[in-house]
């Protein structure tokens, strides 16, 4: 069965529009997705109709709107069929996410000389972090290396994972190249050696079903925008008794049972990791994506990405002058490309004018680019709600850019 | 906005400084030089001066970037040879005013108008302006310094 495109683009009002004269073609979903009206619906009836704090109130509102964010909770903990409520912490998005549990798990327990384990295809979100705990402890950041397709190359991985390795966190599908990598195999290995392990599933979750019990990793972190729920509100994923020893990573309401000046017990899972009132309404909507995605089939949802994948590798391939950038065997419905003799920044200009909406630059990825000798790629990134005639629309504006360069 | 604007942004002149760039050279006696990085696009280049007192007497640069950012580069170079400092910052006035979609007096700006196409395109004003930034820097500056359009 496919999907219904007509329908499905139907839920998303900001697909129907013209940008510089043309049907906007949008192909920047790895970056961020559009947003169905169920979301956008749900975000603003909570506005209309139960907006209040949490965990706050006897009065009426409050405990829709607790009602409503709790229940969002365990929405997502099924979605990545988490165990427990408790498991799932609510946060702005994988990055805030990746620094908690650098700055709460394994900061505690780094010493100078011992190692954090990350990849050469890492987001600078699940670098950056990392590399600022090992300057606070001059700890070693080690990293996986890849292979010119753009696949890690775990030959040496055996090695990397040894008594110095406090943490490995990796990415379960690559941004800038859309590699899946095989982080089930990977835990696997890292555990056998008593190592924990996160998972960075911000480009994973939008694409393909994950159980984080069948993978077993330890954390494991997303962002709502990139998956059709609006910016501001991600997950962690943690194994409940990791997260129960963990310390809180900041302080305010909301994570207390009780405060006074001489001491504070901090809350019970997951609140003690939710500081401050939170983006109840991003959580709502955040419910109202998972909804959506299980309406269309996650497992619909993936064949068609990779429909579209596999033709537009093929009508790319088919060009003079383009080179794909990561070819990797499994992969998610990112096409990272340079048009030769052209900077992908006049790339995006030139798509620009003809409706079409791609990434150009180093995609927060620098050390990918830097892999690969080149200062930045094009890239095409696609959702559910894109169709073949859109691929058309690439193909042409490349051409385009061919054109005007020749 | 139509592929006439595009023709507008890429006119012959820039896609010709962008495949031959002028002045596209290290230099060995340069005594200002300064590293220019638009962290946005990935754009990274190194401008080398020869000042004489408050004379260019050469310009040259290196580096690479998008088809905007090295023909502005490689036209600037071309603009400033024999030019004083303050004649520099003067004509960058014009240039990032002509950017910006202000008035000003064309003839002053001799071949340098072709990058009047770049104020249709506002995300590529940093693009244009990232060697004019980098040159500043370094007739301000008698060490190697780095300068970011972000």
């Amino acid at each position: 069965m496919s999907l219904d495109l007509a329908a499905i683009r139907r839920d998303f009002p900001i697909l129907d529009q013209q940008v510089n004269g043309h049907p906007l073609v949008y192909l920047d979903n790895a970056a961020s997705s559009q947003k169905p009206n169920q979301v956008i619906d749900a975000i603003s009836d909570y506005y209309r109709q139960d907006n209040a704090n949490v965990h706050r109130g006897v009065h009426r509102l409050s405990q829709r709107a607790t009602d409503a964010y709790e229940s969002a909770r365990d929405k997502v903990r099924g979605f990545v069929n988490a165990k427990s409520d408790k498991e799932i912490i609510f946060v702005r998005g994988a990055t805030e996410a990746v620094n908690l549990v650098a700055q709460s798990f394994v900061r505690p327990m780094l010493a100078k000389g011992d190692d954090v384990l990350i990849s050469h295809m890492e987001h600078h979100a699940n670098i950056v972090p990392w590399q600022m705990l090992c300057e606070q402890t001059g700890a070693n950041l080690k990293v996986i290396p890849m292979t010119t397709k753009g696949e890690l190359d775990l030959s040496g991985l055996n090695e990397l994972l040894n008594e110095r390795t406090k943490i490995m966190a990796i990415g379960h599908v690559s941004n800038a190249l859309g590699t899946i990598n095989p982080v089930k195999d990977m835990i696997a290995q890292a555990h056998a050696k008593g190592i924990p392990v996160l998972v960075d599933g911000a480009q994973a979750v939008p694409h393909m079903a994950v159980d984080v019990q069948d993978l077993d990793c330890d954390f494991y972190v997303f962002s709502g925008h990139k998956m059709f729920a609006p910016t501001g509100i991600g997950a962690l994923y943690g194994k409940q008794d990791l997260l129960e020893t963990m310390p809180p990573w900041q302080g305010g309401g909301d994570m207390i049972l009780s405060v006074s000046f001489a001491h504070t017990q901090y809350n019970e899972l997951p609140y003690k990791f939710e500081a401050g009132t939170p983006h109840i309404a991003g959580a709502i909507g955040l419910a109202a994506a998972i909804d959506y995605m299980h309406t269309i089939g996650i497992a619909k949802i993936a064949q068609h990405e990779h429909d579209l994948l596999v033709a537009a590798t093929a009508r790319l391939e088919a060009l003079d002058g383009i080179r794909i950038i990561g070819t990797a065997e499994h992969k998610a419905s990112v096409l990272s490309f340079m048009i030769e003799g052209v900077h992908p920044h006049d790339v995006g200009t030139i798509f620009d004018q003809q409706g079409v909406a791609i990434r150009t630059g180093h995609h927060c990825a620098q050390p990918v680019m830097q892999f690969f000798g080149i200062p930045a790629t094009a890239r095409a990134s696609f959702a559910f709600y894109n169709t073949f005639e859109e691929i058309d629309a690439l193909v042409d504006a490349i051409k385009k850019v061919q054109e005007l360069f020749a | 906005m139509s592929a006439g604007d595009l023709r507008d942004l890429y006119q012959q002149v820039i896609m010709d400084h962008n495949k031959k760039p002028r002045n596209f050279r290290e230099m060995s006696d340069a005594n200002h030089l300064a590293h220019g990085n638009n962290p946005l696009c990935g754009d990274a280049l190194v401008v080398y001066l020869k000042l004489n007192g408050d004379v260019i007497e050469d310009v040259s640069f290196q580096g690479s970037g998008c088809a905007i950012s090295v023909a502005s580069a490689s036209l600037m170079t071309e603009a400033l040879k024999g030019k004083t400092s303050a004649e520099a910052d003067a004509l960058y006035d014009l240039v990032h005013k002509q950017m910006t979609g202000e008035e000003v007096d064309t003839s002053a700006l001799g071949k340098l108008e072709v990058l009047s196409g770049v104020k249709e395109f506002p995300a590529r004003v940093k693009c244009a302006t990232l060697s004019w930034h980098t040159i500043h820097a370094a007739m301000d500056s008698d060490h190697d310094i780095s300068v970011t359009t972000e």
